[in-house]
């Protein structure tokens, strides 16, 4: 025992020493927050766009005045040809071109109607179906105002109700899924890769002619990665709190209970991979593509899962951040209890038992 | 700045005598790690052909002396020449006239025997031909031809020491450093590396050598011995021994070590 | 030279010798294409909505109806209780829900406006927007068949009004399809995860078992060193580009309207900078496990800030900035720009001088940074 525990305490200084290491652990969260809080957003402003007026009549300036103006569009250039919308859309700077057609002004006063062409750059298509949506909305503002029309006499109108979070802010789906990655990344790929090394190194016979067993040579390499990983997701949590304003509604100590058996399912998946690789790099890349994209994509901390192909929904079932995920926003946001959140619960819990059983019994058998 | 009570230049002259042939030549070498100081004013040479042993416990300096003459690191002062190029402004050009074989090892466990000495060879800037005709020699003399295309990580650890100096000459250096070559060895194999340091020395290649095996250093030409970062004597085996009345170097050691003289 | 290529052929040796590594390259790309292009989508399908009708009326059941027949929406059903409706979207059964509360529709008829409640789950903000555009979208349409339908019958006939006809059209990728989108961007975070993992844990895996000190005695110079290193991982990194190509255009039949050769070219100028930043790292660090945290840490940053699934040019100012050092950004723009629109050397000179310029002083700080010395 005491052999044991001085073996968990070099484990701790190994870890704890390394500046490094720390500051990336804590500073990542904190930029990930601002960066998708700031930075990965898909809201359009300023986007770019040619004209083409063939008519340049007081109406048609009327309208690019009223285009322009509206903070959504910035003028990039204003084209004469039809050879130009295709060079500027290949310069990559220009997401649509407008063309007013010849005598646009005289077309709509007297025939009544008018012709206008809105051209998008496409390649990405939810900018194109955006902008596109922008101009239509603005051109037919235009007409209104030109032109009072009446609108419907009778008309309901909505009134939506934005529940948990009334100002639509994204950072709080974020926290949760800052903490499943996190928590993936020092759980399994960092505890993969320290466990890897021992045998890569060849350091592992060594611990094993040791008075230790195998079981307390995982518990003992782990404990450490546990700890920090724990002591990170408060971080985050508190973070998310303080700087982001995301509400804990829920009781902590659920919140908190939850995040540690999911903790520990990473660990398993990290001790499990350490047994089947015998390179740290080919247990980084295997973390990495195996653990963390799934993480990330799968999960439906960024794409919503009920969106994807009935495969990939499947497929979610067993990446255990999506169940981590929706206790964690149930209980940050929604205030539930255990109640409501057993399933999601229990279907992590197993999948924990059953992991940690499997890769402790490979570890072991691989150290005997 | 202290002088040692056993000055090298105060020694008597070595067995090989070619007094104006020295390949090392070292004044006055300082090597600081803050306010540690790891080697003190060496001051020695070593003449050219020589089995030239740096003898002292772990910790004692050696490994950083030889890192330093190997270019590994840069000294805090002093001066130091090795196979006559300055090793403060010549680095580069003294690491074509060496080969090094470091404490860790160091040749790659997942290429086999073959690729390793190929690599070594090809870095050193041998020709395809030179290589292919030097592995072939060096397999036959070490009896190895068998593990040619063996990944070296499942050869014996005596094999690979061997492989190690073998690789370390394969460019024929004027001078070969090997930095306490055969730790974790068996008597046996032990005996067999020294036989091998021999040919090499008559080869007319130098031989620097660390160790803390009192027994190995019985085996050098010459030997320095070094305490606590410093050099506290110089000379042959044969005359250390008389000077401290020893029966062997051993007790040498002991009586430096323990500052009894 | 020579020295090069006998580096270059024990780094290949040493990495396909490596039984794991091998089925991760060959393997990383597909399951990544077939992942990551299907999974990332913003599109919302089937959003489940309920219905609270306490009005029953004609106007409720239209509008319940128009909900049942649109493509967004999946209708999980109708209930009296607003508190059941809240339960449900708390226990994430329903998304959104609409009240109908009783005296709906004779308010609409006796004062022609009138308030619908619409409670979205609002903890995923973007879906949520999207949500009330789709709910908003629907009954607006609603309004405009109630403008010309019977339940207003004397509606004026005005005189012809004005009217701009828009056409629009979508270049490119006129079906709109999000995965051509995405192709060309996954392909380039498959060669930025491949490169900067086996670059960035390289040198330091050498220094790790301790044969960096027997390089360091050779005279290999820096150069050689860095160069005979960056070598092996361009080829396999250019390889992995072509193999992604080959899955997107086989799989997903992404176009392929530019050059071939230039796009190599750009993956070249590309591969360069990412396989520098990799070295950099792997030459700073001193464990396998440092370099990992560190080349998983700036391939976070480059790859959230370069656009691969939001615009770039609404970011912030500083995050422009910063975007100036993003490899990721420019060559994602370079990809996108000469696979879907088939843009040539001169449209996108800029972005490829910048990786040029990136590269070289990656490579020279990695250069700068191995030191043969202790």
């Amino acid at each position: 025992m005491k052999s044991f525990i001085e073996f968990i305490k070099k484990e701790f200084f190994h870890i704890f020493r390394d500046p490094r290491t720390l500051i990336i652990l804590f500073a990542m969260p904190v930029i990930q927050l601002l960066l998708f809080g700031y930075v990965v957003t898909t809201d359009i402003s300023d986007a770019k766009i040619a004209i083409w007026d063939k008519s340049k009549d007081e109406i048609s300036r009327k309208l690019t005045d009223k285009i322009l103006s509206s903070g959504y569009f910035k003028l990039a250039s204003t084209i004469e040809s039809h050879n130009e919308i295709e060079k500027s859309f290949k310069k990559g700077d220009v997401k649509q071109v407008i063309i007013f057609e010849n005598n646009f002004g005289k077309n709509l006063k007297k025939e009544r109607v008018a012709n206008l062409q809105i051209i998008s750059d496409a390649s990405d298509p939810n900018i194109a179906v955006v902008l596109t949506n922008y101009t239509q909305a603005i051109v037919k503002d235009f007409i209104r105002v030109n032109k009072p029309f009446a609108t419907s006499p009778m008309r309901i109108e909505i009134k939506p109700q934005m529940l948990y979070n009334s100002e639509l802010k994204s950072v709080y789906m974020f926290v949760p899924g800052i903490m499943a990655m996190i928590l993936m990344l020092i759980c399994a790929m960092m505890t993969s890769i320290s466990l890897t090394k021992e045998s890569e190194m060849g350091s592992m016979e060594i611990l094993l002619v040791s008075p230790l067993r195998p079981l307390q040579i995982i518990v003992g390499k782990v404990i450490p990665y546990v700890f920090l990983a724990f002591l990170d997701a408060v971080f985050i949590i508190q973070i998310g709190k303080m700087v982001f304003e995301v509400p804990v509604i829920g009781s902590e100590f659920l919140l908190l209970s939850v995040t540690f058996i999911y903790l520990l399912t990473a660990l398993s998946l990290g001790i499990f991979i350490s047994t089947v690789v015998n390179s740290q790099l080919t247990a980084m890349m295997i973390s990495a593509v195996a653990l963390v994209l799934p993480t990330m994509l799968l999960s439906g901390f960024i794409f919503p899962i009920d969106n994807m192909p009935v495969i990939l929904q499947i497929l979610s079932n067993i990446v255990p951040a999506k169940w981590f995920l929706i206790c964690a926003k149930d209980i940050m946001l929604k205030g539930s209890g255990i109640g409501l959140i057993w399933k999601e619960v229990l279907v992590l819990s197993i999948m924990t038992i059953v992991l940690l059983a499997i890769s402790i019994k490979r570890f072991k058998s691989r150290l005997e | 700045m202290t002088t040692t009570p056993n000055s090298p230049l105060s020694t008597p002259n070595s067995p090989l005598q070619t007094p104006h042939s020295q390949i090392i030549k070292v004044k006055n070498l300082v090597k600081k790690f803050g306010d540690f100081v790891a080697n003190d004013n060496l001051t020695f040479s070593v003449e050219k052909g020589e089995i030239f042993g740096f003898l002292g416990a772990n910790g004692a300096g050696k490994t950083t002396a030889i890192k330093q003459l190997c270019g590994l690191l840069t000294p805090t002062s002093g001066e130091a020449e090795v196979a006559g190029f300055d090793i403060f402004t010549q680095p580069e050009i003294v690491k074509k006239n060496i080969g090094y074989m470091s404490q860790k090892f160091s040749l790659y466990n997942d290429l086999t025997v073959y690729e390793n000495i190929r690599f070594y060879g090809g870095v050193y800037g041998l020709s395809r031909k030179e290589i292919k005709e030097r592995i072939g020699f060096l397999l036959e003399k070490l009896n190895l031809e068998h593990v040619r295309n063996t990944f070296l990580k499942d050869i014996p650890i005596g094999w690979k020491q061997k492989l190690a100096f073998s690789t370390a000459i394969i460019h024929k250096p004027k001078i070969v450093f090997l930095d306490e070559p055969t730790g974790g060895v068996d008597p046996v194999t032990r005996r067999q590396f020294w036989e091998m340091i021999y040919e090499a020395a008559s080869d007319g290649i130098t031989v620097f050598v660390t160790t803390h095996y009192m027994d190995e250093a019985e085996y050098c030409n010459r030997l320095s011995i070094m305490v606590d970062g410093k050099i506290v004597a110089l000379d042959t085996p044969g005359n250390l021994k008389e000077k401290y009345e020893s029966k062997n170097m051993d007790e040498v050691f002991i009586k430096l070590a323990r500052n009894e003289v | 030279m020579r020295i090069i290529l006998f580096i270059i052929q024990k780094e290949f040796l040493q990495i396909f010798r490596n039984k794991g590594m091998l089925p991760i390259i060959f393997a990383v790309p597909i399951i990544q294409m077939i992942i990551l292009v299907n999974a990332a989508t913003f599109e919302m399908k089937n959003i489940d909505i309920l219905f609270v009708d306490n009005d029953l009326s004609t106007t409720s059941k239209e509008i319940i109806e128009k909900f049942i027949g649109s493509d967004f929406f999946n209708v999980i059903g109708k209930s009296f209780s607003i508190e059941e409706a809240y339960k449900k979207i708390e226990k994430n059964e329903a998304e959104v829900f609409l009240h109908f509360p009783n005296g709906f529709e004779r308010k609409l008829i006796r004062e022609g406006v009138v308030d619908l409640d619409v409670e979205v789950d609002a903890v995923n903000g973007r879906a949520a927007g999207l949500i009330t555009g789709y709910v908003s979208m629907i009954i607006k349409n609603y309004n405009q068949s109630l403008m010309i339908g019977k339940l207003v019958p004397n509606i004026k006939p005005w005189k012809i009004p004005e009217q701009i006809n828009i056409e629009t059209s979508y270049w490119y990728n006129p079906k709109l399809n999000y995965k051509t989108f995405m192709v060309p961007g996954i392909l380039v975070i498959l060669v930025t995860i491949i490169g900067i993992f086996l670059s960035g844990m390289n040198v330091v895996r050498e220094k790790e078992i301790g044969t960096i000190e027997q390089l360091n005695v050779t005279p290999i110079n820096k150069y050689q060193f860095i160069i005979g290193k960056l070598v092996p991982f361009l080829i396999i990194g250019l390889f992995e580009f072509a193999f992604g190509l080959v899955i997107g255009k086989l799989l997903f039949d992404i176009p392929i309207e530019g050059s071939i050769p230039l796009v190599f070219l750009c993956v070249t100028a590309f591969l360069i900078s990412v396989l520098g930043i990799g070295l950099f790292i792997s030459t700073m660090n001193d464990t396998q496990q440092q370099a990992m945290l560190v080349s998983y840490f700036f391939m976070m940053v480059f790859i959230l800030m370069s656009g691969l699934f939001t615009p770039t040019e609404s970011m912030p100012n500083w995050a422009l900035v910063l975007n100036k050092f993003n490899p990721i950004f420019y060559f994602l723009k370079i990809n996108r720009m000469i696979l879907l629109k088939g843009s040539g050397f001169l449209d996108i000179s800029k972005e490829f001088f910048s990786l040029i310029g990136l590269g070289f002083v990656m490579l020279n700080l990695a250069v700068m940074r191995y030191k043969k010395t202790l």
